[in-house]
């Protein structure tokens, strides 16, 4: 059995007040997720990402097409009860506060009574908010707010997390929990499906990704495979203020500032730029892969694909 | 099935249940309580005290308090009821509520003060109604004019007749009417001639369907009488002629004393009785009749006095 | 009851709480208290009549103020804060949802009716220095208005269930004031002829029916209720707030949450 099953899902909307014009927003969109696996939902914004979240929780309905979660039907309760969901930039009842919210919510997904208390307490701690738990949410700031949000989408201890761009809003240190969380949940057995526009968070934590782009989708897999045939970047740093002209005739764009040069070269030559530098004896700062953002990625992708109508897709 | 379908379903079927109950238990509810909403008049019965409730949206309130008015009289006087205690009250709420309703005190004069059936039978309620109306809208020839017909027709005070019709004559735009009315009332008072007159520019001058209504009704009344006392006339004369009594129409007409068998206002033939008598052949189509019935004729419900004023 | 829409609805009672729309109850009891005083010293037979006539009067608007206000922000605010999106991904059927709000809002209806019922009745206690038998009538009268507060929140529920708040509220607000005079309406239906009379009528017994609740000024004269009526109109609110919830359930299951 998938832990997520889509067939054909297409969804069309209406655009315009008199004079409604159809706008597809999800082409038929196949997809299926494995139990146990972080999934990584990868895209620009726009893509149609947040629909198909949407249409999976049951919020937006088909226009075609359906999908199962967990072997069962969309609308199925019981079904429900199994699945945790943080929407995008999520926003609660700013007049409670962080225990009576996650208590609502439990409630609302059948926990009760004991376990329900010992859980809210659990689950705060878990999300780095255990001494805030009385504190009304209005006066949550945002990186706190998506911090509840996960909360409420693990506590009834879910066998599918749906989260819809968890690290927006987190600063770096908020970013690094959410990653571990997800995989805590994952070695708990769970199925985090995960939504971004970053390409970075999708590499550090997934299994598969699926990349969709203006409602179609383009390609999935692992992240490597995907991006193998993508040309990345590395920038070089060392120390003086001298260029090897071995390093200017490969092309790479030098700059000097201070007593340091930095240099960004294609992936491929990196090897070329080292030996250069240890050659002419100059000490290496620091090397580091320049980060393929998922728009870059495309930038290539689309190129490609317009060359090579579809091969990936 | 589908989970959502049955929802959809059952919501679908509910709503129906629901709403023919509701409907239902409303025509109970309004069969429970009928003319309930008018007897709230008889609580909050200084008009003052309505005008001060209505928080400035007095026009609007006017309005619902004229047409419930209306339909009070309407569906008690189809009913033929004895009484019409809330017609006083709902036109001076009304009135008061705005004192511009021309048409309030044209219904009062009209309705207010000729006797049960036909009416309240308040005529002092009714010149009341109306000289309130003359004080606020002193320009208004019209009230005058009401003035002067509530005398007239109803207390038969001829001289505050004349007065009422003089007073109005002087309005700017008066009908030229109201000076020969005024003229003309100490010599003809009491004259059909003068009732038509005025039944006449009633008609002509109110927009009201029962007003107009109960106006046709009494000129075909008095064209009635009319046709009957000249009809008589003729019956008389055959009689002196042929030393008998006509035993139809048609004898009248044989004995060249007619053109044609003459039509009563709805349009049937008169006919004879075998007395003699000159008769509309349903009687009960004329209201106010007053000649022309079968002798011992009681007068049904009257019709439907909107029907007539169109 | 369902636990879900109990907790549903209970979260509703908290908003409107936690939103400061008890706070009304001050106003009401500087309204009351200040017109009991003022009454009091004025005039010696009307003082009753006065106190009950604008105390129950105050519930009533005060009320259908609240209901409409609350009312049309209970399911398009949530959609608009995207609350809702949390709460229809767990367990929770979209009708669980509507009728949940439903009782949320009517049970702060009721309990701020309650808060004010003892207001109306202290008023009456000390302008008459004690109960009377017929003062047993504000009762019900004050029951009806209870009735009247289901209709107009189902209602605000339905028009929140697919339009935005402000046209919401003026949907309802237009409903009540047609509503209050409905019984004009019907009057004015039976009197119409040929099309107008059919398309007038079932205007007629569509709209809300808020006449035969309102016995505010029969009972401030201390006259009776028949039963009869009491049962009739407990019926009526019942099935037309019924019909109103499954309009309003019909349109929020088939509704895209954008």
């Amino acid at each position: 059995m998938h832990a997520i099953e889509i067939v054909g899902l297409v969804k069309v909307y209406s655009v315009g007040f008199w004079r409604k014009r159809p706008k597809c927003a999800l082409h038929p969109l196949h997809l299926n997720v494995e139990e146990g696996e972080i999934f990584g939902f990868l895209g620009p914004n726009g893509a149609g990402k947040t629909t198909t979240l949407k249409m999976l929780m049951g919020l937006v309905f088909p226009t075609s097409g359906s999908a199962r979660i967990l072997g069962r039907d969309l609308n199925d309760p019981g079904m429900k009860a199994q699945i945790g969901f943080l929407p995008e930039q999520p926003y609660f009842y700013d007049y409670l506060t962080a225990r009576e919210l996650l208590e609502y919510y439990g409630r609302l997904s059948g926990v009760a009574g004991k376990d329900l208390s010992a859980r809210v307490q659990s689950v705060l701690g878990r999300v780095g908010l255990p001494d805030v738990a009385g504190v009304q949410l209005r006066k949550f700031s945002k990186g706190m707010l998506q911090r509840v949000g996960i909360a409420q989408a693990i506590l009834h201890e879910p066998k599918v997390v749906f989260l819809d761009e968890p690290m927006s809003g987190l600063d770096p240190m908020g970013r690094r929990e959410v990653r571990d969380l997800m995989e805590q949940l994952k070695a708990e057995g769970k199925t985090v499906f995960f939504s971004t526009h970053i390409l970075s968070d999708a590499e550090a934590l997934c299994d598969r990704v699926a990349v969709i782009h203006l409602g179609e989708l383009r390609a999935v897999g692992a992240v490597a495979d995907l991006t193998s045939g993508v040309q990345g970047k590395v920038e070089i740093v060392w120390e003086g203020t001298v260029v090897p002209t071995s390093i200017k005739t490969i092309g790479a764009t030098c700059h000097v500032t201070g007593d340091t040069v930095r240099a960004v070269v294609a992936e491929e030559s990196q090897d070329l730029v080292i030996d250069a530098l240890r050659r002419e004896r100059l000490r290496i700062v620091s090397l580091v892969p320049v980060r393929t953002t998922l728009e870059q990625y495309f930038v290539e992708k689309l190129k490609r694909s317009e060359k090579t109508a579809g091969s990936l897709a | 099935m589908n989970r959502s379908r049955t929802v959809t379903m059952t919501a679908g079927i509910l709503l129906v249940a629901c709403l023919a109950g509701s409907a239902a238990v409303l025509s109970r509810i309004d069969r429970l309580r009928t003319g309930a909403t008018l007897e709230d008049v008889l609580f909050v019965s200084s008009p003052k005290a309505v005008k001060r409730m209505s928080l400035g949206y007095d026009g609007l309130l006017a309005d619902i308090y004229w047409t419930r008015a209306v339909q009070y009289f309407g569906g008690r006087h189809e009913a033929r009821a004895s009484h019409y205690r809330l017609l006083a009250p709902l036109l001076a709420i009304t009135t008061t509520l705005d004192p511009h309703l021309d048409v309030a005190y044209e219904f009062g004069a009209n309705f207010l003060s000729p006797q049960p059936p036909n009416g309240a039978g308040m005529p002092d309620q009714a010149t009341q109604l109306v000289e309130y109306g003359i004080r606020n809208n002193p320009d208004n020839w019209k009230l005058y004019y009401e003035l002067g017909f509530i005398y007239y027709m109803d207390t038969k005070d001829y001289e505050r007749a004349a007065d009422a019709f003089l007073r109005g004559s002087k309005t700017p735009n008066a009908h030229p009417f109201l000076k020969v009315m005024a003229a003309q009332m100490a010599q003809h008072a009491g004259d059909t001639q003068m009732a038509r007159a005025l039944w006449t520019t009633t008609y002509q001058s109110s927009q009201e369907k029962q007003i107009r209504g109960n106006a046709v009704a009494h000129l075909r009344a008095l064209q009635i009488a009319d046709d009957v006392t000249a009809l008589q006339e003729l019956v008389g004369q055959y009689g002196q002629k042929t030393g008998q009594l006509p035993r139809s129409m048609a004898d009248l007409v044989a004995a060249n004393l007619l053109p044609a068998i003459p039509l009563d206002p709805s349009g049937r033939p008169y006919k004879l009785s075998p007395e003699g008598l000159v008769e509309v052949q349903v009687p009960d189509d004329f209201p106010f009749i007053e000649k022309g019935a079968p002798a011992g004729y009681k007068p049904p419900a009257p019709k439907n006095l909107e029907e007539l004023g169109k | 009851m369902n636990n879900r829409i109990a907790c549903i609805a209970s979260n509703t009672f908290r908003e409107a709480v936690r939103d400061r729309v008890l706070y009304n109850l001050i106003a009401f009891a500087v309204l009351l208290s200040g017109a009991a005083i003022l009454v009091g010293q004025i005039s010696i037979d009307i003082e009753k009549l006065v106190v009950i006539n604008l105390g129950l009067t105050a519930v009533s608007l005060f009320g259908v103020v609240i209901a409409i206000f609350v009312g049309i922000g209970l399911v398009s605010k949530e959609i608009e804060k995207r609350t809702l999106y949390t709460v229809l991904s767990r367990p929770v059927r979209r009708w669980e949802f509507i009728i949940g709000k439903f009782f949320g809002l009517a049970g702060t209806l009721v309990v701020n009716a309650f808060c004010m019922a003892i207001g109306v009745f202290g008023a009456l206690l000390y302008v008459a220095h004690k109960f009377q038998k017929p003062d047993g009538w504000v009762l019900v009268a004050l029951y009806f208005i209870i009735l009247q507060f289901l209709i107009i929140c189902s209602l605000a529920l339905l028009f929140s269930s697919f339009s935005s708040p402000l046209l919401s509220a003026v949907f309802a607000f237009s409903l009540f004031v047609i509503g209050t005079f409905s019984e004009d309406l019907r009057n004015f239906a039976a009197m119409a002829q040929g099309m107008t009379k059919w398309v007038a009528t079932a205007v007629a017994y569509l709209v809300p029916n808020f006449s035969a609740l309102n016995v505010i000024s029969s009972v401030a004269h201390g006259q009776p209720v028949s039963s009869q009526l009491i049962i009739f109109n407990s019926l009526y609110a019942l099935l037309y707030s019924m019909m109103a919830l499954c309009g309003a359930i019909l349109i929020f299951q088939r509704r895209n949450l954008k």
